[in-house]
This record gives C-alpha cells, structure tokens and sequence, in this order.
C-alpha cells in the first residue's frame, strides 16, 4: 500500500509542472493587458504604462518570468495580488475554508441521501419509487443552479421566513475565526446561538451545491447496483435464503460501491473549483468567486496561484479515492 | 431539552429574524474593497469602504452635491495669480486608534505633506509600499500640477502650483486626496509591516474601521471623538452580497437596511412595496457614441448632426437602460453646475436626417459602431444599444457593422487618430467639477487619448483652458455653458444617456441623501424606533 501510495505521489511532479506551466501561459493567453485594464477608461500615460510594466516584471522575457514565477513557487510564494496587493496565499488560505466547509456539507448531503436513494431504486427497479427518483433525479441534474438556488432563497427566506437569505452566520454575532471554519469558530467563541446561526445559513446553500452530485450519485448508485444485483454470488446468496436486508445492504453495497467512490471523488474537484455560482448567490466568502474576479482583472498572480491550489486539491482528493479502492476491494490492494 | 423543544427554539430564532441590533445600520454593498487606502485604487466599492467611512480630507464634498466644502482645512486661501493655494487646518482633530497604534499628536500638517509626498516622490518610503500605482493621483496630473507643498507651521500648508488650476479644489476633496496619519506611517514602518496602512486603516473620520472578511463583512463603530457631527449609528456593518436579487431578498427580509446598484427590472415592483423606499437620481455620468471627426465623412458637423437625428434616443432608454436612464443632451450631467439646461437636443426625425445626408452628398454610406464588451452605468449593455442604432442607421440608408474587442484591447485601440468607426464608451466624473468632463474628454489634449472623437476645435478648446484658470465659479460656470453650446453645433458625439442610480432602504432608515458622485456615505444616516 505504502510503495501505491509513494509511486502515486511520484506522479504528482509531472503534473505540477504542467498545471504551473498551463497555469501561467492561459491566463497570458488571454487577450487584455493587466495595466490597461487597470487604469480603465481613464487611460494611463506612455511613460507610467512602461513604469508599472517593469514594477510588475512584464517587461522581462516570457521564459524568464516563468523561471521566476516557478522557483518562487517552489519557495512557497505565490506572489501578491495585483489588486488588493495582498500575498496570493494569505487570500487563499482566508477563503479557502469557507469552500472547504460548504463542499465538505454539500457532498454530506448527497452522499447520506444519493446512496441509499439509488439502493431502493434499484432494488425496487421499474417500480414507482424507481421511476420517480429517476426523473427527480434528472430534473436535478439539469437544473440551472442560479434558477434553482433563487427559488430557495424566494420560498424558504423571504415568503417562509425559515432561513436567512445570505451569509455565514447573523450580524449580530461577531468573533475571531482563527480556523476559518464556521460551524468549529461558532461552538468556539461561546456566544449562544452562534452554532445554530451557522448551521441555519448552511442549509440552503447546501442543498443548492450538493443537488447536482446528489442527482449524480443516486444515479450511478442504481446502475452500479443493478450491475452487481445481476451477479452469480448474489444469486446463490438468495438461494442461501439469506435476508434481502444482508444481500442487498451489505453484499451488493460493498461492490457497487467503487464505481460510486469514483464519482464522489470527481465530484469533490468540481465541487471545489465550480461553487462560483453558490457562492455569488449566497454572498459566501469563497475560492469560486475569487477566482472569476481576478480572471475579469487579468489579476495574474492570483489566476495562476489559485489555480495550482486547487489542482492540488483536486490531486489530493483524487489519490484519497485510490486509496479508499483499496479499503473497500482488497483485491485492489492486493494487485 | 426533548425534540420538541428544540424544534421550538429553531422556530423561535427562525421568525426573530436577523438584522443585526437596533444601533447597527446594515449595508448591503455590492463587492469586497480592493483595500482601504483610497490612494491606491479606484474603484467606487472601495471608496465607500475607505475614504468616506474612515477618512476626510482637506475640502469635502457637501453630501448631495458637487459643491466643495471645508474638511480638516477649516478654510483656504488662492493667491492673485493662481499659483499658491495655502490651506488653513482645523485644530483638535484626533487620529482614530486601533490595537497596534495609539495617536500621541493630534491632525496637523505633517500628515497633509505625508499624504500627498507618498504618492508623488519615488524617495518616499511608502512610495513602493503594497504595490502604489497611485492612479488617480496621476490620472489627474497631479505629479505636473504640484510643484511643491510646504509647512509653513503645524496648522497652515501651502501648495505651490506650475499653473493656475481652477479644479484642484475640487481634487482635494477626492478620495486619493484622503489625510492619512503620519505617526501611524511611521509607526508601521517601524515596526516592518507599513502594509497595515492599507489593511488596517486609520483616518480621522466618523466611523472607525473595526474588522473585515474579504467577501463577507466589513464592520466600523462610530468615532466618538470625530470633530464634525457625529455619527448617528453605533455601528456600520456593510454586508457584502454581490447578486442585486439577494440584496432586493435581504433589504426585504430585513437583513439589510440599505443596498445600492437593484436590477432595473425589480425597481417598480420596490416601488409598490410598502416595506421598502426608493430614491432616485441622475448619476454623474454620460454615456455617448464619439464619431472619428478625422475621418470623411465624419470630419462634416453636418453628417454628425444629421446621424445624431436618426438615433430613437427614447428607445434606448427603455431597452437598453429599462427606465434607468435619462436622455441626455449635453456633454455633462445635469446634476453638475454649469448644466446648460437652454441647449436644444437634436430632434429624432429620421426623415429631415436623410434629407440632410442627400444634402451633403452622402450616399451608400457604411460606418463601423464598436460596442463596449463590458457593462457600465452609463451603458448597460453596449451591444443591444448598437444593434438599436443599427437599425436607425439603417432607415436613413446608412449600412452599420458592429465591432468589439476584449475590454482592455477597445480603450486602447479607439483611441487611435485614424480609427475606423464610431465608439460607444462614457465617463462617470471624478471631482464634480465640469472641467473633469469638457476638457479631459473634449480637449485638443487629449486628441489620441481619452478624446475618443479626436475632436479639436479651437473656440470650445479656449473656453474651457481660459476656464480652469478662472477661480470665480460663476465665471467659469459662463465660459462652460458657451463651450456645451459649441459641442451641440459641431456634435462631435451623439450623447446618449445619463443613468439614474437608485437607492433601496427600508423605511426605517432616516437621512439618506443620494450623492451625486455616486459614493454612498452614512455619518448622518439614523434608523429610527
């Protein structure tokens, strides 16, 4: 397992490169000069544009910006913002929790739902149930977020009053967040009522985030299962007169279960990189949003670094997946 | 506690609602700031974030107007020949104090020196400090303009000038203008982080900056010891929430007192709401199509004018700006003073402008628009008002291609002297002062820079030069009314629209004021009971 773990890890160099290299070149690529930008319709004279160019390093040659931006990053620094003029680590790391803490409730959500939603489905293949989830499911899929997640916040906040429109937690509560988890920093700060506060801002934006893997889940759930429902070992486990409880919820499960885990871990990547639109919506202080500004600001530093941190992430999530393969199908481990 | 209990008490905090306490006023702004050092950026968010929270400077800008006003300069004195501006400082002004810096001094001209020196002397040793670009500060020539700044004592300062410059009054109540304290400077640069000057600000303003979340929160408390009025709020919370439907959601909710920037297509439905408060004014922006007055036929005022005839001007307004626009004639907003409210706008009468093309030996004729790829408030959406001129153009027989580049590639390439096509674009002012519009965007100076018509034309030029020279604003209100007559005549632009900004609230929130500089500032904003 060790020597899997190491040789996947070994992978890693290759694609850090590359990823660093993609990173620097596309949002380069991109038509727009930062400077301009910048200044906007107010324009910027000759001589100041060649002052900031050479204050920014653009007036180096390509390669050589590169070589200084990659050994940089391997010192551990990202760079600073072209905007806020903030070091590109320190924005990420302020923010990146907040992500982590909605990604983290959202795939919750779907799991401890999608799961056994596609179990029934495909034991009860055909039937109502069956078919009901299944075109929820699709709707699901298929549902534009920023519709969905403005119908919520229209039914649950403003006509039913049950939730709070936006945030991470009410106004009147006010605390350091030293891990910048808020569900931890509320229980942390001792203020009654924060916790619950927290846990009343996440429902929505929960829900909106982890529709899309839910609908992915109980789908690839029920094929998965109805696969291995159709197995010679199962068949001789029914003629056994083992309980359908034991066959279909320990059995079956078990093997469905790797094509499902791969799906769950494709999900968390885009989970991570693709909450922009939950996050603008529900004002959530994440990596998406982030992201999209400085892209729109031809903010370079902040582009490529947060692109690498979240290629990171991903990777990482990714090797997770490999290794969990292996706790769920010793035949993996084994090979 | 048994389920139904907790069930209870999740109701309970459920129907209480969250708006923060009475004493706090809650502003649901639209974006996180760049940072809190006005100098540094330029952006409208950060300003309302910064310099009118936390800081003043030496002339404000009376809330509601364009007019300029005494801050920590109690009054100010121009020499005869307009070279020597010398500034007289309020006494007893206290620096705000934060867990790294406690003030020993009060405000005096060490601080008015420092804020001005960081920006324009490469010496300065904030000069380089979290990255300082100081835009504005050279956008608006400051670096030509001041030759020297000096102390003559702690309480009087004298700005020496290269020329006689009408606006730089006007300049100083800017928020690059902002008074910074110089012990703090000092202090932090001490101490190896001078980067908190624009993380952890302090000014002398009437809130004090408390604590921010990037894309969350930003929180302040009331200075006591602020020497204007104070503020009638304990606390100001500017919750940010970028979507305007949330916002709409969350003023109705009672999350948030205030919000700016609503949907258009929401306003009247706010309107009928009894719950919610709208107020409405123009902003101080223009929004215009800019022929190339260098090119034929364009380089004829006649075939100008006559294409100015043929633009449903009302049709734009209800499309493209859906009611929150307002046609416009002049080259400045109406709010600004010098409005020559006698100019006559070109009539939309397709019929006499094909007439008048025919007249000039116009025919075939095809012409390029460039649309904006970006929204502004003076043009929320560049394409659909280019199609709508496409087909007015069309019906006088004039055949348009819409063109469009990516955002920074269109400023610069519309500013080319042999540019091929009429440009969409507009200004939004700075400084309220007319000149900010007329000569940096009609000027023969800025012909191949911010004068996208390339337009020089020698009277409108000497009336707005002799203007800036002037110190008596009546006067210089007359030379800017005859110089919007001379651009009405040579119609270098078609000027299309002013957008008109709304304010939502709730109806609790007393003493708003709608700012014409489109800042959003609440010292003086109560809630009442």
């Amino acid at each position: 397992m060790l020597t899997y773990v190491l040789s996947r890890l070994l992978t890693f160099i290759p694609t850090f490169i590359g990823v660093t290299l993609i990173s620097f070149s596309f949002i380069r690529a991109l038509p727009g000069d930062p400077i301009v930008v910048m200044a906007g319709e107010r324009g910027i004279s000759q001589e100041r544009y060649l002052e900031l160019q050479q204050q920014f390093g653009f007036d180096r040659p390509i390669a050589v910006q590169f070589w200084d931006y990659l050994t940089g990053v391997l010192h551990g620094d990202l760079g600073s913002s072209f905007v806020t003029k903030r070091p590109v680590w320190d924005e990420f790391f302020a923010l990146f929790p907040a992500t982590l803490e909605l990604s983290v409730c959202a795939m919750i959500f779907a799991v401890f739902l999608g799961l056994p939603a596609g179990v029934i489905a495909a034991v009860n293949r055909g039937k109502l149930f069956d078919r009901l989830l299944m075109s929820t499911a699709l709707v699901g899929y298929s549902m534009p977020i920023f519709w969905w997640a403005l119908l919520l916040i229209i039914v649950f906040s403003g006509n039913l009053g049950w939730t709070p429109v936006s945030g991470r937690i009410d106004l009147i509560y006010y605390f350091p967040n030293p891990t910048g988890f808020m569900l931890i920093d509320s229980i942390a700060s001792g203020q009654s009522g924060a916790f619950l506060s927290a846990v009343r801002h996440l429902v929505l934006p929960t829900i909106v985030l982890g529709t899309i893997p839910l609908a992915v889940i109980a789908r690839q759930t029920r094929s998965a299962m109805l696969e291995v429902l159709g197995e010679d070992y199962i068949r001789t486990a029914r003629a056994k007169g083992m309980s359908p409880f034991r066959i279909n919820g320990i059995h079956a499960v078990r093997n469905a279960l790797i094509p499902v885990i791969t799906v769950i871990g494709l999900s968390v990547g885009t989970l991570l990189a693709g909450a922009i639109l939950t996050e603008t919506i529900f004002s959530w202080p994440g990596i998406g949003k982030w992201m999209v500004d400085s892209i729109f600001r031809r903010d370079y530093p902040v582009v490529q670094g947060g692109l690498l941190l979240i290629a990171v992430m991903v990777m990482v999530v990714n090797l997770t997946v490999d290794v969990l393969y292996g706790v769920i199908n010793p035949k993996i481990r084994k090979r | 506690m048994s389920l139904k209990n907790v069930v209870a008490a999740g109701l309970l905090m459920a129907v209480m609602g969250s708006a923060a306490s009475a004493q706090s006023l809650v502003y649901c702004s639209e974006g996180s700031p760049e940072g809190f050092d006005p100098a540094l950026y330029t952006a409208g968010t950060t300003f309302d974030a910064s310099s009118h929270p936390i800081y003043n400077r030496l002339a404000e800008f009376k809330v509601g107007t364009t007019e300029t006003i005494p801050g920590l300069a109690e009054s100010w004195e121009v020499s005869e020949d307009g070279l020597k501006i010398t500034f007289n400082l309020r006494r007893g002004v206290k620096f705000h104090s934060n867990d790294m810096f406690t003030p020993t001094r009060d405000f005096n001209a060490d601080d008015v020196i420092f804020s001005f020196d960081r920006q324009g002397n490469p010496d300065n040793p904030y000069n380089k400090v979290s990255g300082g670009t100081w835009e504005y500060f050279s956008s608006m020539s400051m670096p030509d303009l001041i030759k020297s700044i000096e102390k003559v004592d702690d309480y009087t300062v004298v700005f020496n000038l290269t020329r006689p410059e009408a606006p730089i009054i006007a300049n100083m109540a800017m928020d690059f203008a902002s008074i910074m304290s110089k012990e703090y400077a000092d202090a932090m640069l001490e101490a190896g982080t001078p980067e908190m000057l624009n993380q952890a600000p302090i000014g002398t303003g009437p809130f004090v900056f408390q604590a921010y979340q990037k894309d969350a929160v930003i929180r302040y408390l009331r200075n006591d010891d602020y020497w204007g009025d104070k503020a009638k709020v304990e606390s100001l919370i500017f919750a940010i929430t970028p979507d305007a439907s949330v916002r709409y959601q969350k003023v109705q909710a009672g999350e948030c007192h205030v919000m700016a920037y609503p949907n258009p297509a929401d306003v009247q439905a706010m309107k009928d709401s009894d719950d919610i408060v709208v107020m409405e004014q123009e902003g101080l922006n223009v929004g215009y199509l800019a022929y190339n007055t260098k090119v034929a036929p364009f380089d004829n005022p006649k075939v100008r004018k006559a294409l100015n005839m043929a633009i449903d001007k009302q049709a734009i307004i209800d499309v493209v700006f859906q009611g929150s626009g307002q046609i416009a004639k002049n080259p400045i907003p109406p709010t600004m003073w010098s409005y020559n409210d006698d100019v006559r706008d070109d009539p939309y009468d397709p019929e006499a402008a094909k007439k008048m093309l025919e007249e000039e030996g116009v025919s075939d004729l095809s012409m390029k628009i460039w649309a904006m790829p970006v929204q502004r408030p003076y043009n929320p959406n560049a394409r659909r008002m280019a199609e709508l001129m496409q087909e007015d153009f069309a019906k006088v027989g004039v055949n348009v291609e819409i063109v469009s580049y990516e955002w920074g590639e269109y400023l610069e390439r519309s500013k080319a002297e042999d540019r091929d096509g009429a440009v969409l674009l507009g200004w939004t002012g700075d400084n309220g002062d007319p000149d900010n519009f007329l000569a940096v965007l009609l000027g023969c100076d800025a012909v191949g820079g911010s004068n996208r018509a390339q337009w020089c034309n020698e009277d409108f030029d000497k009336l707005t030069t002799e203007a800036k020279t002037l110190s008596s604003q009546e006067k210089r209100a007359d030379l800017y009314r005859q110089a919007q007559v001379i651009f009405k005549e040579q119609a270098p632009w078609a000027t299309i629209a002013h957008s008109v900004v709304f304010m939502v609230m709730r109806p609790e929130v007393e003493g708003y004021v709608v700012h014409p500089l489109g800042g959003h500032i609440f010292d003086q904003v109560g809630l009442s009971q």
